[in-house]
């Protein structure tokens, strides 16, 4: 029997609730006008074509209405006007450790990062706020001139590698809120990875919120060309202020002709952050996108990454678990378009709703007409913890033709005070009994996982258990 | 300090309704007790309640295991100190293997510093797998779920000898076992059967008796003990029914 070494990743839910006092150097305010985006502009000396790229963005955040009649109520409670758009120290991200600033040093020492990016990393991105603290890759891979950097520097140093992507897979009129990071967006990564290069190990970004009303909008795009290999993943914490906090990136993924990207998400966020997210990936001939996307904590997640399958045979798969505690809304899904022939999409879902959590599954699967040969495959499966919790499945199936083969599963499984009752009759205490059920729930989907990953998420699971018993 | 588990007028509720009254009992280590009595009258929740289920009220009474208050402990804390309660119907639990669910059983009355050993622990298993002639495959199947009514009380009985408690409480964990199953579990309970051990074992049939021979017989009604014998009054009752006994 293999036990993990868990050592380096004790990213628990108490681990991420803390924050420095920081003297920000640069601070865009509070509230959101046309003069935010030129101050955020300004501090980043951007090109002509980026400043108007976010005041047209802006216009559209500020015509298009929230939602509402979809998506969970508590959307109506992000008060845009209240929140600071850009918060930075002025640092420029560094390629050293030493010379990052103490106090965000310091953050992402407790947090572990340093350590996993010695352990099993091949590139590590750490953003704190609005900017970047910390940016390296190896240099073997810098050799084979793969590109890792954030979204400012990218757009500026390589403007004609990313500028024909950025804003293609999700237009910034795609929704509300990628209207409204594509306005105020600062951070991210910007990745390429030129054809047939291969990267073995991951790349890792790691996005932290530090302050109170604050809002993050990082940018990512990442760009595989035709045959090459990648795998990005993604870390987030932010500390429990009594305010709340918005976390609204965009991400976008293109694989070009035989290109794979994966793209796996750990997301631990405190009870205050409103997470809405947007990231679609675009999937030419034999490519492949798979999101793993694990969404544990915040007050409302709402995100349904996306697969676009435009070239012959392409695959996009999503892989997602959601766990909504008490007082959590998670509204999770995958959208998948399928484009061209033979091309397949397969999403599993897995949700936990625990006391008045609410998880939610809303899907789309689309197939253009005259298609042939197309694969669909759905599962959703929900587990409910104790009689408070609900869960819901929206799956919209678009499908026109009969040349494809299309499957939806879903199933309900309850965990009552009677099994718990008859594990704790075998000196298992009730935290245990819980991510008992609950591991052995995700347990097949976690294994698939990259160890590191799989370990880590176990763990926030019990610790989210620790606080959901009463 | 007493050796026994000591039910002094217990009485107990469900909701407003007294289902145990003044209920008395002393199961030294060493001995094993039957009960036995009509349907309804309230023997799985004389188990229930010592295992700490939290529907039945305690309003009454006590209940010690060697001296120590027995229901002032959380129901995992009552287990790790060891009481097992096979339970009637026992519960289907979704995901978690039987390997998993003892594992965890087990690691959860580890003491500080104490080591748990896979390789030792999944020997042991096997053992009493194959003594109760249980598949091996069965460890990798989620706990219960789908298994036949005496597949599940096999399971319960494997739990029951990788815990090695201290007081057992099987409740009719013969019921929908055939006959060569009967033995086995039977077999499984003998095995414990010891100077460290105590048990009240509850059923409806002579015939489990005659595999785990009592040292007692209790016959129950409406909430309390109306005759204590030994084992003869279990035939008694085979012929008489509980009615002639209640009678006599
Ligand atoms: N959770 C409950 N809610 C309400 N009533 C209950 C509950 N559990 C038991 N009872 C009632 O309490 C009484 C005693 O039930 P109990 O299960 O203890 O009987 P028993 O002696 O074990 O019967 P049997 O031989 O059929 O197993 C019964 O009338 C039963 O309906
Ligand atoms: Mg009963």
């Amino acid at each position: 029997m293999q036990t993990p070494d868990d050592s380096a990743l004790n990213l628990d839910r108490e681990k991420g609730n803390f924050s420095y006092d920081v003297d920000y150097a640069y601070d865009a305010g509070v509230g959101l006008s046309e003069k935010t985006i030129d101050y955020i502009s300004e501090v980043k000396k951007e090109a002509q074509w980026i400043r108007k790229f976010r005041h047209d963005a802006l216009k559209i955040f500020n015509e298009k209405p929230l939602p509402l009649n979809w998506a969970p109520k508590d959307i109506q409670n992000v008060e845009f006007d209240k929140i600071r758009y850009y918060l930075s120290q002025g640092q420029m991200p560094s390629r050293d450790w030493e010379d990052v600033p103490d106090k965000i040093k310091e953050t992402f020492e407790r947090l572990g990062v340093p350590e996993q990016e010695r352990k099993f990393l091949a590139g590590v991105e750490a953003q704190f706020d609005s900017e970047s603290a910390y940016s390296r890759m190896k240099e073997e891979l810098a050799k084979q001139g793969v590109i890792f950097m954030g979204s400012t520097e990218a757009l500026r140093e390589h403007p004609e590698i990313f500028r024909p992507w950025f804003g293609k897979v999700i237009p910034v009129d795609d929704n509300k809120f990628s209207a409204l990071n594509s306005a105020v967006f600062s951070g991210g990564s910007f990745i390429y990875v030129p054809k047939g290069v291969k990267v073995k190990q991951p790349l890792q970004a790691y996005f932290r919120i530090n302050a109170e009303s604050f809002g993050q909008f990082e940018r990512t795009l990442i760009i595989a060309d035709e045959g090459a290999e990648v795998t990005y993943m993604e870390g987030c914490t932010a500390p429990r202020f009594e305010t709340s906090t918005l976390h609204s990136a965009v991400v976008e993924l293109v694989a070009l002709k035989g290109a794979k990207i994966q793209y796996i998400t750990v997301q631990n966020w405190s009870n205050n952050v409103f997470n809405l997210v947007t990231k679609r990936g675009w999937a030419e001939e034999d490519a492949q996108v798979r999101w793993i996307d694990c969404n544990i904590g915040s007050r409302l997640t709402m995100k349904y990454p996306a697969v676009v399958l435009n070239g012959k045979r392409a695959r996009g798969e999503v892989t997602s678990i959601a766990l909504a505690n008490t007082g959590q809304v998670q509204d999770t899904g995958a959208k998948m378009i399928h484009l061209a022939d033979e091309t397949t999409s397969n999403v599993v879902s897995k949700s936990i709703s625990v006391g008045t959590g609410r998880a939610t599954y809303r899907g789309l699967t689309h197939m253009k007409p005259g298609l042939k040969g197309c694969k669909s495959n759905v599962v959703c499966d929900a587990l409910l913890i104790n009689t408070n919790s609900r869960t819901d499945t929206y799956p919209a199936i678009n499908i026109t033709g009969d040349k494809h083969f299309v499957q939806h599963e879903a199933s309900v499984s309850k965990v009552n005070a009677e099994q718990i009752f008859y594990m704790r009759q075998r000196g298992i205490g009730e935290k245990e009994a819980l991510s008992l059920s609950v591991n052995g729930f995700i347990n097949e989907l976690a294994r698939q996982f990259p160890m590191e990953y799989s370990v880590e998420l176990k763990r926030l699971i019990e610790m989210e258990m620790e606080g959901s018993v009463g | 300090m007493k050796a026994s588990l000591e039910i002094k007028d217990l009485s107990v509720s469900i909701g407003e309704r007294p289902i145990l009254k003044d209920f008395s009992l002393t199961i030294n280590k060493g001995e094993i007790h039957a009960l036995m009595g009509p349907n309804g009258t309230g023997k799985s929740t004389l188990a229930k309640a010592l295992a700490g289920h939290p529907d039945y009220t305690v309003t009454g009474g006590q209940a010690l295991m060697d001296g120590q208050d027995l229901l002032a402990l959380s129901p995992e804390q009552r287990a790790r100190w060891g009481l097992f309660m096979a339970f009637q119907y026992p519960l289907e639990i979704e995901g978690v293997s039987i390997a998993n669910f003892i594992r965890a059983a087990l690691q959860a009355r580890l003491k500080e510093g104490e080591d748990f050993s896979a390789g030792d622990y999944y020997k042991e298993l096997y053992a009493k797998m194959d003594a109760l002639k249980m598949d091996r495959a069965f460890t990798a199947r989620a706990l219960n779920v789908g298994f036949s009514g005496g597949e599940k009380k096999r399971c319960e009985v494997l739990q029951m000898m990788m815990l090695k408690p201290a007081y057992a409480l099987l409740d009719e964990t013969d019921s929908g076992l055939d006959i060569d199953a009967l033995r086995i579990v039977a077999e499984g309970v003998n095995a414990l059967r010891g100077p460290d051990f105590g048990a009240l074992v509850i059923t409806h049939y002579q015939r489990l008796l005659d595999y785990i021979v009592p040292d007692f017989v209790h016959v129950m009604a409406d909430g309390r003990i109306v005759k204590s014998g030994g084992k003869e009054l279990a035939l008694e009752l085979e012929k008489h029914g509980y009615e002639g006994i209640a009678q006599a």
